[in-house]
Order: structure tokens, then sequence, then C-alpha cells
């Protein structure tokens, strides 16, 4: 896409507002913010922007709310979490609200417009921390025995798992490489890359994998006391 | 007294009267009678027994006892042994027999006393158990929580004490109709009732307020108990942090250091994943050694950790290897930042630290860099695990630490 990202940037405290708008500045074009989730779906609604940076906590719902609010009317305003959270479950939810990715705030101003503009053209933005969330709550069970309630329905199963290939390629990303070195070293293409992740979105909003919502309580622990 | 034999550990302290319902037939009541008066724990089921089958007096002082009696701390830790409840039942069975034979051979006394009073008692030791439990409950060793002080007060079940009040005025019945006063009853219960009605119409509405004037008060309690530990908390670690960061204001590598380290102590409070907790864990513990390399080092190390496992030997190598290759990531790549990435798989345990620094040839490492070739290669080879180094000038550095299961040391 030739013209900037139009952006809007919500999150409770002005303080980091306007850091953002500042870090971001020449990159893209930040065309609003908001204080709160009220407020957020005004400014969007009147200004239409291409993709939304919105804050995982906030008062009145957070991100969840603004995004299923907004969602309903506007389907193609894109979000992009940012947060200074690390509990699993509050990222999790915002991405199965329907955001298009997550990246802490100490991301640099760079990476973040890369990441607003990559959000922008439709595809997701996975920080490093992201895939190792999404690897732990795919991990397979090989040493377990099958969980109760497993779904059996073919399509659910697919939903349900990862192929090694998005695997490998979620596995670099927690390493800290950047999609296009990811694409290197496995001899893809960039646009392949971005394929796999978006699948991986996909099935993490879309699973019912019953883990999703609960592996987040206890961490995964494997038994490593063999030999 | 003096004779007994002291409990082993406290000579001369008198052990504090408490059940053990663990280590009894039944409640454990008669453990902690005998450890309580230290009389020998068999002639006091022995005494209990008969007071049951003469005369059944025993029933009451069991049942009351049950029902007063703490458990004790160390016993509630316990869960039941398996068979407890057969062995109870035994117990009852025998004890039956025994009332039975003592009453088939004549040997009875105030029969029409002292059955009421059994159950009376039985009905009471009903009632008032839940209540017991509820107090000791809230004792200040426990954490206090507005969710479970709302729990805590649903336990105390109807059933319960509706069997308990029938008992009770079923057994005071039974005495009024022994003495003999029970035909003259029916007047006297009209009166009563009318007076209780009157009564509770008056004082209810008071006694509802206060008993919610005192949940609400007990609640407030419990909040600001919390608040008072997050003040707490918050005043020796984010208050003392911000104010050093004013100090130096003039160091932004030094303001950035001190903000991190805040962040993640914050962050793993937050979380409730203390340190100590990590102690014994892989991740816990690579998190550990990279907080320590931030510190001294001053370059953000990214954390992210798949799956996770109690720490052993061999992991604990590598772990210390990992250690080693921030060490070095951050001393002489002159990057931004390091990623260290771990996985931790049931049959093999891997770990990466990347740099996007200036990197070098591994061919080429200088004789005096001897930290990669000892302390990651040969450590991990040590322990049967592998280390790769891959890194080219100008492209950054990733350290590949493997350690499979399988190959057994």
């Amino acid at each position: 896409m030739s013209a900037q990202p139009r952006v809007v940037i919500v999150d409770d405290h002005r303080l980091f507002r306007s850091g953002v708008r500042a870090e971001l500045g020449g990159e893209v074009a930040v065309v609003g913010d908001a204080g709160g989730v009220e407020e957020a779906v005004a400014v969007i609604g009147e200004q239409r922007p291409d993709v939304v940076l919105v804050d995982v906590h906030m008062p009145d719902g957070g991100g969840v709310e603004l995004i299923r609010r907004v969602s309903a009317a506007q389907p193609e305003v894109r979000f992009l979490a940012l947060s200074v959270s690390d509990a699993a479950e509050d990222v999790i939810a915002v991405i199965r609200a329907g955001a298009r990715g997550y990246v802490t705030k100490t991301i640099s101003g760079r990476e973040l417009a890369e990441g607003v503009r990559r959000v922008a053209g439709g595809d997701a933005v996975f920080s490093p921390r992201l895939a190792g969330f999404v690897l732990d709550a795919f991990a397979e069970d090989r040493s377990q025995a099958g969980h109760a309630g497993r779904p059996t329905a073919e399509d659910d199963r697919q939903l349900d798992q990862l192929t090694p290939r998005e695997r490998e390629v979620l596995r670099h990303i927690a390493r800290g490489y950047m999609y296009k070195e990811v694409a290197q070293r496995l001899g893809i293409s960039v646009k392949t890359v971005e394929a796999h992740v978006s699948a991986v979105l996909r099935k993490l909003q879309l699973s019912s994998r019953h883990e999703l919502s609960r592996w987040a309580h206890q961490r995964r622990l494997v038994s490593l006391d063999g030999p | 007294m003096a004779a007994a034999q002291p409990p082993p550990g406290q000579p001369g302290h008198t052990t504090p009267l408490r059940r053990h319902p663990d280590r009894g037939l039944i409640g454990g009541v008669c453990v902690g009678l005998a450890e309580h008066f230290r009389v020998d724990i068999t002639l006091t089921r022995l005494v209990v027994a008969i007071l049951v089958a003469v005369g059944g007096i025993g029933v009451a002082v069991y049942a009351l006892a049950w029902a007063l009696i703490p458990v004790a701390p160390e016993s509630e830790r316990h869960a039941r042994p398996p068979g407890a409840l057969r062995r109870a039942l035994l117990v009852l069975v025998a004890v039956t027999g025994l009332t039975v034979g003592v009453r088939m051979s004549g040997l009875r006394f105030g029969e029409a006393l002292v059955w009421p009073l059994v159950l009376g008692a039985c009905g009471l030791a009903l009632v008032w158990r839940p209540t017991v439990a509820a107090a000791e409950g809230s004792g200040p060793g426990r954490r206090l929580s507005l969710r479970g002080l709302s729990r805590r007060a649903r336990r105390i079940d109807a059933p319960r004490l509706v069997i308990g009040a029938l008992l009770v005025t079923f057994a005071s019945a039974a005495v009024l109709h022994t003495v003999g006063v029970l035909h003259s009853l029916g007047k006297a219960i009209g009166a009563v009732a009318l007076i209780t009605a009157m009564l509770s119409l008056l004082c209810g509405p008071w006694v509802v307020r206060l008993g919610r004037s005192l949940a609400s008060e007990r609640a407030a309690r419990i909040r600001e108990q919390e608040r008072a530990e997050m003040a707490a908390h918050l005043h020796d670690s984010v208050l003392q942090t911000l104010a050093l960061i004013q100090k130096r204001a003039g160091d932004p590598r030094e303001v950035a250091g001190l903000a991190r380290r805040q962040e993640r102590e914050l962050r793993s409070w937050l979380l409730e994943r203390p340190a100590r907790a990590g102690q014994d864990s892989v991740a816990g513990a690579l998190e550990r050694a990279a907080a320590e390399v931030e510190e001294l080092h001053r370059v953000p190390i990214e954390v992210v950790t798949v799956g996770d496992g109690p720490l052993n030997g061999r992991l604990e190598a590598v772990v210390q290897a990992a250690r080693e290759a921030m060490t070095n990531a951050a001393k002489f790549a002159s990057s931004e930042r390091v990623d260290l990435y771990a996985e931790v798989e049931p049959d093999r345990v891997e770990v990466f630290v990347r740099d996007r620094g200036v990197g070098f040839d591994p061919q080429a490492i200088p004789a005096d860099r001897r930290g990669v070739r000892d302390s990651i290669i040969a450590r991990m080879e040590r322990h049967h695990g592998r280390a790769a180094v891959h890194s080219s000038p100008g492209e950054g550095t990733e350290v590949e630490l493997v350690m499979e299961r399988g190959s057994a040391a």
C-alpha cells in the first residue's frame, strides 16, 4: 500500500499516547487518539482509520470490549494490541476478540511502525512473546493420553493444531527473527511466512481448543525426571 | 501426672486440647484427650467405650467433644488415611455390640434420662460444629479474601441445622415427658410462641442490620489489609526506583536499566510468580540468569519460554551455558537487545540465544576468548548435550543449545 496507513491510538494514559504519537510521527499518519472505550468508538467512527493501536488494559472492558463494539459496525478496521501485560490469558483474549497482533509497549518506534504497516496490509504481527504463548497453547500432548472433550470433527482438529511448518515459523519468531530473516533461513518467501502467521492467527481466533482459555492458569509443565 | 511420659520434644509442656482426625479411629477425640491429659490412648478409648456401653452417656460426651474441640492444625493438612471410614464403622459396630451385651446382662441405669441426653448432645454437636469450624477458618494464619468469606458463610448448611434442632427438640420433649410436665406444655408453648413472634418482630430488623454491618465491617477490614499490603510493596519497590531514577536522570543507560529491573519485579509480583518459585524450574532459572546478565551489562534481554520443567543437574548446565552465551552477547556484540528462547519438551530442551550485533567468524575465535569454547561448547558436551554457534561478521550471533533426554549420562 502506497499511502501511509491512518492510525488511531487508544490508551488510557495520555502520556503514553503522546509518546507513541511522537515515535510514530513521520512513518504513519496518526489521525486521532482516545483515552477510553466510549471516546474511541466515536473517534474511530469519525476518522475511519486503517489501524487502531489498542491498549489491552483499560477501564470499561479494555481492548476486548472496544474491538467487539467497533468490529460490529466497521469490520474493515484492524487492531494491533499494545500492552505492558504479560499475562497470557489477557493477550490471548484480545487476539481472540479480533486483534491482528500483539506487541509489548517496550517495542521501538521503527518496529511499531513496521507492525502497523503489516496489520494495515492485512497480515498478522507476532512478537516473540506472543509466538511463545501460541506455541505453549498449541503444544502437542505427546506425553499425555488424549484430553477429555477433545473435538472429533476433522475441521476442528485442523483448527486445534499447528502444521510443522507453522510451528517452525513461530519458533523462529520466538527466537527473535524478523519475518525477512525467517524467510531466508527457511528458504521461503516473506509472503509465505506472512501467510503462515496469518493462518496461525486464524486458528488462534477460531479454535475451540479448550486449553486456549484454560492453559494460562497453569503453565504447561513437562516431566523431565528421566535418566 | 508427673509419672506419665511427656510427649517427645517438649517435656513439661501441656499439649493443647486438639482433635487428631488423621490418627484417631472416628474423630480423633480420644487421641486428643489422651495427649492433653497424658493418659494412655488405649485406656482413654476403653473408658469412652465403657461410658457408651453403660448407660450411653459416652455418646453424649464424645459428640460434644467432637463438636467443640478444634482440629489440630498439623492434622488438618493430612488427608484422612485410606480405610478410615471402614475402621470407624468397625468401631461403631463393636461399641454397639458391647452396649447390647451390657444391656442384656441387666446392667443399666437412668435410661429414661440418659438417652434423651445423648440425642440432645448429638443434636447440639450438629448445630454447633459448623459455627466452630467457621470461626477457626478465619484465624489470622489464613489469607483473608472476600470470596472465601462468602463461601465459608454458605457452608453452614441448612439440613445439618434442621436435623440438629429436631434432635434437640425431641430430646427436650422426651425429658419433659419423663419428668411429667408434657401434658401442661400446650398452653405454655402457645404463650412462648406468641412472645417469640413479638420479640422477633420487634428486634428482627435490628438483628439483621447488626449482622449486615458486621459483615461489611469485616469486608472493609480485609480490603484495608490488602490495600496496606499493596502500599507497602509499592513503597519498597516502585517508589524507591522512581527516587533513584530522579537522582540518576543524567544517565539514560542507568535509568533504562533501573526501569527494566523494576518492571520485571513488578510483573512477577503481579503475576504472583515469586522469584523463589523459579529456583527449581528451567524457565525460572533462565529468567533469573537473564535478569542477572541484564543487570550486569545493561543490555535488555527478552526471554520467551515455552513449556517448563523441574531443574536437574544436566539442565543446570544448559542454564549455565545459556548464561555464558547471554553474557558474551551483551559484552561483545554491541547489540540493542538479546533474545533468549527456550523450549522445554518431554524429550529435549532447546535454548537459543540471539543477538543482532557485530557477529564474528566462529572458525577464528580468538584464543583469549575462552568463553565460547570452554563455558558453552565444552560444558554442553561434558553433559552429553550439543552446542552450536552460528555467526558471521555483521550478521549477529545465535548460540544453540540442545540437551536430549535420551542421551543419558
